[in-house]
């Protein structure tokens, strides 16, 4: 089983975690100025991207957290995990951090 | 409980000294940051923990790290009134949560030599006492129902499980404990 390491709780099993989609997203600072197309941009476009992609992930039957995690998504490798609020870590080619 | 019909392939009388269900308990939730946190732990009686996944136990009232501003205070029936009426007087300065879910689940004690096998027959946690010390505390899952597993002794979990889920928790355990006589 794929082991995913929580900011809080530490090495824990896949099960307990749920998918947040992508980390990051600002919402507009202004929303009622915000137009349609930045609405749609907010609420809809995600990166579909092939390699190191920041996500969200909540530990749901856990901690109930949510954090960032640096997910490789062709190989599923977890990269590195830090919480909310945090910095990423800088990464280097190939994941090496 | 209730009466649940566990299938089995013969009508093997099972042997259910492992497992016990406590008394009648108050659980209460509390949710609040580090000022509140604190305040609850003068309030309640017990050190709320910080250390992530620990429980603490003063005498017959215990705290359950459940995750960084929340934890499950479980203490006697009898007390539950007290401590709502001692949150609400001492934490009034302090924004925070304090839910009744003494009825949103009961507890299930696992006990003796094969507790860890049976846990690990649904948990996928690594039970043993390097990885899940006496103790340890934490939301997980068994099987398809979430519970919070508590380690109370080497050989002892208290489980928390929803009542909704109760039967199909139990059943389970009692399934895995046909295959302890082999």
């Amino acid at each position: 089983m794929l082991i995913i390491h929580c900011p809080y709780c530490g090495d824990r099993p896949e099960l307990e975690f749920s998918h947040g989609g992508q980390a990051q997203v600002v919402r507009p600072a202004d929303p009622s100025k915000a137009t349609d197309a930045e609405w749609t941009q907010f609420l809809y476009l995600r990166k579909n991207t092939r390699g190191l992609f920041a996500e969200r992930w909540r530990h749901l039957r856990g901690c109930g957290r949510f954090f960032n995690a640096i997910r490789d998504t062709t190989t599923d490798q977890f990269v590195v995990t830090y919480r909310a609020g945090e910095q990423p870590p800088a990464i280097g080619s190939g994941g090496a951090l | 409980m209730g009466n649940h019909a566990v299938k089995t392939t013969a009508p093997v009388a099972v042997d259910m000294s492992w497992l016990e269900t406590p008394a009648s308990t108050a659980r209460l939730s509390f949710r609040g940051n580090a000022a509140a946190i604190a305040a609850a732990s003068t309030a309640f009686g017990v050190p709320l923990p910080t250390e992530a996944c620990r429980a603490a136990t003063v005498g017959t009232r215990s705290a359950l790290w459940l995750g960084p501003d929340e934890y499950l205070l479980i203490a006697p029936e009898s007390e539950r009134l007290a401590i709502i009426q001692g949150f609400v007087r001492d934490l009034a300065a302090h924004p925070h949560s304090l839910v009744d879910v003494s009825h949103r689940q009961n507890a299930l004690i696992v006990k003796g030599p094969h507790a860890v096998w049976l846990l690990e027959s649904g948990c996928p946690l690594d039970l043993d006492l390097s990885r899940f010390p006496v103790g340890m505390c934490t939301r997980t899952l068994f099987e398809k129902s979430e519970i919070t597993l508590w380690r109370t002794g080497t050989d002892t979990f208290h489980l928390e499980v929803w009542r909704s889920f109760m039967e199909y928790v139990t059943a389970l355990l009692t399934e895995t404990a046909h295959e302890l006589p082999a």
